[in-house]
């Protein structure tokens, strides 16, 4: 601490005075970040060592069941959130990258409903996820007709996280500097040769990390889901985009309400399969980013 | 799309105005509004799904007791509409929860942009992040299963094994990566010339922390705090795991409490015949909860926009 290298260490000259109070203040902060991680530490390693009797490969070979936790599994459910997943991300990514492609390189912001279209998305990121169940259950489950389906709950999610893939996208469109545009564009190029070639493989990196982020907030979300069907007990894996569905996160929900202790092992360890996914896409995402992050 | 290439025979001078119109530039322009032309479609999608059902629940209850009855009980014979007990149990839960994470994020903000060497930093941003993506059914769980549990044996009062205490923590913590992380970039856009003025003039890191940096970020922090907020109101897995399902009207920390958004949760997951009052009540208790998060997000992008400092 009294190396006198850095600029900061001016600081140290100055607080001679009142050590005590600087010491306490540092302190506080340091504990107010290992809160939260003491918090997220238990967390992982209760869920851990409650479900760790269940972690076998009962969980993906059977079905769910309400009766005997022994032989319950989550098989349907995995391959519910396997489908669900697959149909938001093939809606959602490119409705996403095309609409920030559109704000960052063809909008002009005076125009009002441009600027409309902004503000817009910035609301619909900030609304809860009940709402959007509102939506599915009112609009897309009965006025569309499409019932509690698996097409149902994508489009759900996929409008839910379609503010994520806008923002993340538009961040990396941003990144690329104009001069790259520019280049493209004195060499004869179209606008959208200019997109295509240059600005997009040049953003992908970024546009890749926000969209996993964004798929990985949809495979955990569950509120919206209840509302669309999946709290039943589903025996059978889905086998198109009408079929009834389950997830991993409403078939955990499903066996929290279980009031034997056999089930709520089970959630456990259906929890430890739902985090270890997630932690593989959140480390694909920072690794992506780190990796390509480009700096101009 | 070939001929485009051709459109330029050589030998014809080059004009700077464009030759002719590219028409697939513009089909292409056209798709692309669509794409974000489906943002707006979602929010009148919302409002359309939210609107009419709600008309058509105050056809059948009074607006005078959905909005001042202290007795919540649609689903019971004979059935209540008072509004109340959710919205209070609501601003119970988000009260404990902005208590937890406003304090615990602005520190954890204030030590990773003023204190944190670059390398402390790389390793607790992404612990952050981590944090902020677990599932909220699976904080649910843990607020039932670990806290609650943990809390009746700590606290010198009794409390229930649903209650809102417990919730609102855990929410809490929910929303902790939320304030740290934005009121962070908040504070990491203040300019190192302030800093740097201040220590000239003998200020302290602490003083130069909270008189000089805090109220430089102050627009960026109290967005941040606000969509927290937002966020823990909104939030229905945790608060419905662990806050029980009784509409409770009281104060009572320890008692069992139902937020709007639990509510909505329950009665939305049966199956609720259409047209009829039950169904229309989801929808009326969803109005409300939008318009309050609505409201609370406009005050923050109006906030933002008014107080805040720009350094060039």
């Amino acid at each position: 601490m009294a190396v006198l290298s850095t600029p900061r260490s001016a600081v140290q000259l100055a607080s001679k005075g009142q050590p005590l109070r600087e010491h306490l203040f540092r302190i506080a902060l340091i504990a107010s970040l290992a809160i939260a991680f003491v918090f997220l530490l238990a967390l992982v390693s209760y869920v851990l060592i409650e479900g760790w009797p269940r972690l076998d490969s009962r969980l993906w070979e059977n079905m769910p069941s309400v009766r005997n936790p022994d032989i319950a599994g989550a098989q349907s459910a995995i391959t519910g959130t396997l489908w669900v997943i697959s149909i938001t991300a093939l809606l959602t990514l490119p409705t996403g990258i095309a609409a920030a492609i559109y704000l960052e390189e063809y909008a002009d912001k005076n125009r009002w409903w441009n600027r409309v279209i902004e503000l817009n998305i910035q609301n619909l990121a900030a609304i809860p996820s009940i709402v959007y169940g509102i939506l599915g259950l009112g609009i897309i489950a009965r006025t569309f007709g499409l019932g509690f389906s698996v097409i149902t709950a994508s489009i759900t999610l996929g409008l839910l996280v379609l503010p994520i893939v806008i923002i993340a996208s538009r961040e990396a469109i941003r990144a690329v500097p104009p001069s790259i545009r520019e280049g493209s564009l004195a060499l004869g190029a179209t606008q959208w040769q200019t997109i295509s070639r240059q600005v997009l493989p040049a953003s992908i990196p970024g546009i890749a990390t926000g969209s996993i982020l964004a798929l990985s907030r949809a495979i955990g979300e569950a509120a919206p889901l209840l509302m669309l069907g999946a709290v039943s007990f589903i025996r059978f894996n889905p086998d198109g985009l009408f079929a009834s569905y389950t997830v991993l996160p409403i078939q955990i929900f499903n066996w929290i309400s279980q009031s034997r202790e056999g089930f709520h092992i089970l959630a456990s360890a259906a929890i430890v399969i739902l985090l270890v996914i997630l932690l593989l896409m959140n480390s694909a995402a920072i690794w992506l980013r780190n990796r390509y992050q480009k700096r101009w | 799309m070939a001929s485009r290439h051709s459109a330029t025979a050589p030998g014809t001078p080059m004009s700077l105005a464009r030759s002719r119109p590219r028409h697939g530039e513009q089909v292409i322009k056209a798709v692309l509004l669509v794409a974000a032309l489906v943002s707006v479609a979602t929010t009148i999608g919302i409002v359309v799904s939210l609107l009419e059902p709600t008309i058509r629940f105050f056809g059948q209850v009074s607006a005078s007791e959905f909005f001042t009855s202290t007795h919540w009980g649609p689903l019971f014979e004979p059935p209540h509409y008072g509004v109340l007990p959710l919205v209070s149990a609501t601003l119970i839960t988000t009260g404990i929860a902005i208590v937890v994470a406003v304090p615990l994020g602005l520190g954890a903000a204030i030590y990773l942009s003023e204190y944190a060497r670059p390398r402390v930093r790389k390793i607790c941003k992404p612990v952050l992040e981590v944090l902020a993506g677990i599932p909220t059914v699976v904080f649910g769980f843990f607020a039932l299963s670990f806290v609650t549990p943990l809390l009746r044996s700590v606290l010198p009062f009794e409390i229930e094994i649903f209650n809102a205490l417990c919730a609102g923590l855990v929410v809490g913590f929910m929303i902790i990566p939320i304030v740290a992380s934005l009121s962070e970039d908040a504070m990491t856009a203040v300019p190192s010339g302030l800093r740097e003025g201040s220590y000239a003039l003998g200020a302290s890191r602490m003083i130069t922390s909270l008189r000089v940096v805090l109220p430089a970020a102050f627009s960026g922090i109290v967005a941040a705090v606000i969509l927290a907020i937002s966020r823990g109101a909104g939030e229905t897995m945790i608060v419905y795991i662990a806050g029980g399902g009784q509409p409770n009207f009281t104060l009572d920390l320890g008692k069992a409490m139902q937020t709007m958004a639990a509510f909505i949760a329950q009665a939305g997951s049966g199956d609720v015949p259409i047209g009829t009052v039950d169904y229309n009540t989801i929808f009326a208790v969803g109005s409300l909860l939008f318009v309050m998060t609505f409201a609370m997000n406009y005050v923050s992008a109006r906030l933002v926009r008014k107080y805040r400092e720009v350094y060039e």
